[in-house]
């Protein structure tokens, strides 16, 4: 049976962790609203333009169309776009991700598709390199910025439609998480590239003028779209982690909290009968005189 | 006599209020939106959006950068990448 000394410094170091994880639990909760709240505030704009793009594109069609729309016209080579957090202690949201992106990458190698990766933050990096190893090298790393914003999702747009454009891959596809609530954010894939045309066919009785004109506009309105797309992705990633640390952290405080009156118990038992043993030798001795 | 008038960016919604005329710095060209504008499309070009809140009065100015400006039944709505201030 462990002393009393050494029980009395388990309990101690188990509560300095309980102290840290209900730290990190309560700024994961006050960034999580946060975080809520700025991917709420960029809902309007990529509604907007999830709108007019859905017009537009019913409007061009056929070989006109600009090659972010209609595609290389071969779906040879997948490209999948992993967002993933760049800090741990937020449970299985990572592990959830990844495991996403191999599913999808296993089905597209079992349909003799070639499938290359692109890594968005630090957490996803070693066990997608685990199972492919070219997958390192590109990806877009975000752990120096402190406030997710649209500059980098405008970086990340701006390499992927460089990369599109030079030929490096046919078909993109995101896998980021969906914030549902603090504990459930499920993994989501979703194609990026080519833009996949929307299928609200709201054809518009009134005849809409377009300055330049449509192609143009098009043209200008795809990389956006794609922006726009990563953005709300990474706003989702940012709330997703903060939700999924909000509830690994309340667990991890909890479970501290179970041990640490177990240890009491023990340490409270050992502590009677060092008593009860003095005791008795007390009135042994006593009645041996 | 009012144009509901709304602009937008990636980070927010800025604005959505309704005004007299709004000016938008088209890429070809500047226009003026007035209520019952017919529909239009245009990309824009960096500049200042004028708002008029009232006929005749001082005109707001609002820079914008990058995007695009949609005239429909629901009245004017300005896409912008970025806003200044």
């Amino acid at each position: 049976m462990a002393n009393l000394k050494e029980l009395k410094g388990r309990i101690n170091s188990v509560k300095s962790t309980q102290k840290i994880t209900k730290a990190k639990q309560m700024v994961a909760a006050a960034k999580l609203r946060k975080a809520q709240a700025a991917a709420e505030a960029a809902r309007p704009y990529a509604e907007r333009l999830a709108s007019v793009m859905g017009s537009l594109a019913t409007k061009v069609s056929g070989d006109s169309a600009p090659k972010l729309l209609r595609g290389t016209g071969s779906d040879k080579r997948h490209l999948l776009v992993v967002v993933n957090t760049d800090k741990g202690l937020c449970g299985g949201l990572n592990a959830n991700i990844v495991k996403e992106a191999k599913k999808q990458a296993r089905e597209l190698t079992a349909a003799g598709k070639d499938v290359s990766f692109y890594l968005v933050g630090k957490k996803g990096r070693a066990p997608i390199k685990r199972d492919y190893p070219d997958a390192g090298k590109q990806g877009f790393d975000t752990s120096a910025v402190r406030h997710i914003g649209f500059d980098e999702a405008t970086q990340i747009a701006e390499e992927l439609v460089e990369l599109y454009e030079a030929g490096q891959f046919d078909v993109a596809h995101l896998v980021y998480p969906v914030f549902k609530s603090a504990l459930a954010q499920d993994p989501v894939t979703q194609q990026l590239i080519p833009v996949p045309s929307p299928n609200t066919a709201e054809a518009s009785e009134a005849v809409v003028e377009y300055e330049p004109d449509e192609e143009a506009i098009l043209e200008e309105l795809l990389p956006r779209y794609v922006k726009t797309q990563l953005f709300g992705a990474l706003l989702e990633r940012e709330a997703s982690e903060q939700g999924a640390s909000m509830t690994a952290m309340d667990n991890a405080t909890r479970n501290a909290g179970e041990l640490i009156e177990k240890l009491t118990i023990v340490y409270n038992r050992t502590r009677q009968a060092a008593i009860t043993t003095e005791l008795i030798e007390i009135i042994a001795g006593a009645e041996a005189l | 006599m009012a144009l509901h008038f709304e602009l937008v960016t990636p980070a927010k919604l800025v604005r959505s209020e309704e005004v007299h005329m709004v000016v938008v710095p088209g890429s070809e060209g500047d226009f003026g939106v007035l209520e019952g504008h017919a529909p239009f499309m245009s990309t824009i070009k960096d500049g200042n959006v004028q708002v008029y809140k009232t006929a005749g009065a001082e005109p707001e100015n609002i820079a914008v950068r990058g995007g695009f400006a949609e005239v429909g039944d629901a009245g004017l709505t300005v896409l912008a990448e970025h806003v200044e201030g």
